[in-house]
């Protein structure tokens, strides 16, 4: 992004701009209240209905419990996968004859879905943390490892010669050229696969473990048709989705991290 | 070491040599020749502009001296010495994208320059940020920057770690007409005041003659030296001037085109 379309962004970013989202949301609860009503007969209930279920589960303390447990298995999961896969994507993508070894091997196991290892991860770890962990972890590992080897193949070869010209060794060309270049698009990859984990992690809880999100809205449904707890569970699934997406493209902003290639 | 063999025919101390470069690449199976026995002698603080067809292999031959390729046969030799890998020394400039959009100014110019002490960097940073008149920009990234000031930046990274050759390929291909006259303006002056040998990569006939010393003309693919026209007019110079005007023209013949439209 040049200077001017920067400027012309902030500039059309103006207050009424910022709460068209806003005001949209406000409609659509206002519509869904009023179908609701309508349709008593219906077993979906209404805005109202979910915001009470809100405040009972933060009455009975369960909100944050399953937040909490949520998060925490999503972050093993994607730390896990992330300290293994980018090392190893980028160390594959430098050395073009490892990644034609490994390729074909990547594209078997990359669209077998993370929950096809369900029944393995019960298997192998049991009913609890660690098999949910696997499966997230799982789930994150390929396309951290694709993004990873990607990100070294498509670094400009003018970076790597300019940093072999000032004659650095492999530690600091490393440290100084290859990471640098590679971390806008890392992150971007890393943005993508942490909506992975967030998908992954509450089909998990269905099946492995009896805390979290995805145990809420499955707990909800078989101990009593609660709907309104159903539907509570996924609004709150999707906020703490949209949070973690705006806390990584916050990173975006960085003066060091803000540009790409395709602006060069 | 002879120091008969280091001479060049101007009676200057060489400083680099190619005897008979040949290169060939490998491309699909098929090997394709792009220099055919390049025999050329650089002497020290000259400024020699390489002119040649598109895609004639200059920028290879650029390589080959930077050392980021090896001939498949005869030799290059900077001070007597054969080049083998790219050495700081001797930096090349790149046409494009050639400055790190993650580093702000200040950052690109003191990237060759870890190994001094912090004072010391600061001075040489200051000092060449003042040299390519990039004073007020010392924190701004790349990306705010416009192509000129980029190349700007990208001549005084390369100038601050002190190499005794510059090798700059086609660094203002990109820019526009009006940005490109002030930037040789720029290079010369540098150039009268660190003396260092430049070997200048150019498809402009006018860029070649306004700088350099001697201008190399490269046949097409696979090249062979054509030519070397030594420009006799002393800087600053006079570019409509008829000794100027002649020693284009000829240039021009030399590659080949008409010099009419």
């Amino acid at each position: 992004m040049t200077a001017i379309e920067r400027e012309n962004r902030s500039r059309s970013l103006s207050l009424s701009t910022r709460l068209r989202p806003i005001a949209f949301v406000v409609a659509l609860l206002v519509l869904w209240q009023i179908a609701v009503s309508r349709h008593p007969d219906q077993l979906l209930p209404g805005p109202w209905a979910v915001v009470k279920a809100i405040g009972e589960l933060l009455q009975r303390g369960l909100l944050l419990k399953y937040v909490v447990a949520s998060l925490f298995r999503v972050t093993w999961g994607f730390a896990l996968a992330a300290v293994l896969a980018i090392p190893l994507g980028l160390t594959i993508g430098w050395y073009r004859r490892g990644e034609m070894a490994i390729y074909p091997l990547v594209q078997i196991f990359r669209p077998i879905s993370p929950l096809a290892w369900i029944p393995l991860a019960i298997l192998w770890f049991g009913v609890g943390d660690l098999a949910a962990i696997f499966l997230i972890f799982v789930g994150c590992f390929f396309p951290l490892l694709l993004t990873a080897m990607s990100a070294v193949r498509n670094i400009p070869a003018v970076y790597i010669n300019v940093g072999r010209n000032f004659g650095m060794s492999t530690a600091q060309f490393v440290y100084r050229v290859l990471y640098p270049a590679v971390i806008p698009q890392l992150i971007v990859g890393s943005r993508i696969t942490m909506g992975i984990a967030w998908l992954v992690v509450v089909a998990a809880e269905m099946i492995a473990v009896n805390s979290g999100l995805g145990f809420l809205i499955i707990d909800a449904r078989n101990a009593g048709n609660r709907y309104d707890l159903v539907i509570a569970g996924m609004l709150i699934i999707g906020t703490i989705g949209l949070l973690l997406d705006l806390g990584m493209r916050s990173l975006e902003r960085v003066g060091s991290l803000r540009w790409s290639y395709s602006e060069e | 070491m002879a120091t008969e063999t280091l001479k060049t025919p101007s009676g200057l101390r060489s400083k680099l040599r190619m005897e008979h470069v040949s290169k060939v690449f490998d491309r699909d199976g098929k090997s394709v020749p792009v220099l055919d026995d390049i025999n050329l002698d650089v002497s020290e603080g000259e400024f020699i502009c390489l002119v040649g067809p598109s895609g004639c292999g200059k920028s290879t031959l650029l390589n080959l001296t930077g050392g980021f390729l090896a001939p498949t046969s005869g030799s290059v030799t900077i001070d007597g010495q054969g080049v083998h890998g790219p050495d700081p020394r001797r930096i090349l400039v790149f046409q494009e994208r050639g400055v790190f959009p993650w580093l702000t100014v200040e950052g690109n110019i003191g990237f060759g320059l870890s190994k001094l002490s912090r004072v010391e960097r600061e001075q040489r940073i200051a000092h060449y940020i003042q040299m390519v008149r990039l004073q007020g920009f010392e924190h701004t990234y790349p990306s705010d920057l416009s192509g000129g000031m980029k190349q700007r930046l990208q001549v005084a990274r390369a100038l601050a770690v002190n190499p005794d050759i510059l090798f700059l390929d086609e660094p203002f291909g990109a820019l526009d007409s009006v940005t490109r006259l002030i930037m040789r303006g720029e290079l010369l002056r540098i150039w009268q005041t660190e003396r260092r040998t430049i070997i200048f990569v150019t498809h402009d006939i006018d860029e070649a003659v306004q700088l350099a010393d001697r201008v190399v003309v490269l046949s097409s693919r696979p090249a062979k030296i054509e030519d070397i026209l030594t420009i006799d007019i002393a800087h600053p110079r006079n570019i409509s001037s008829p000794r100027y005007l002649e020693l284009r023209d000829e240039l021009l013949r030399k590659i080949g085109l008409a010099y009419t439209v």
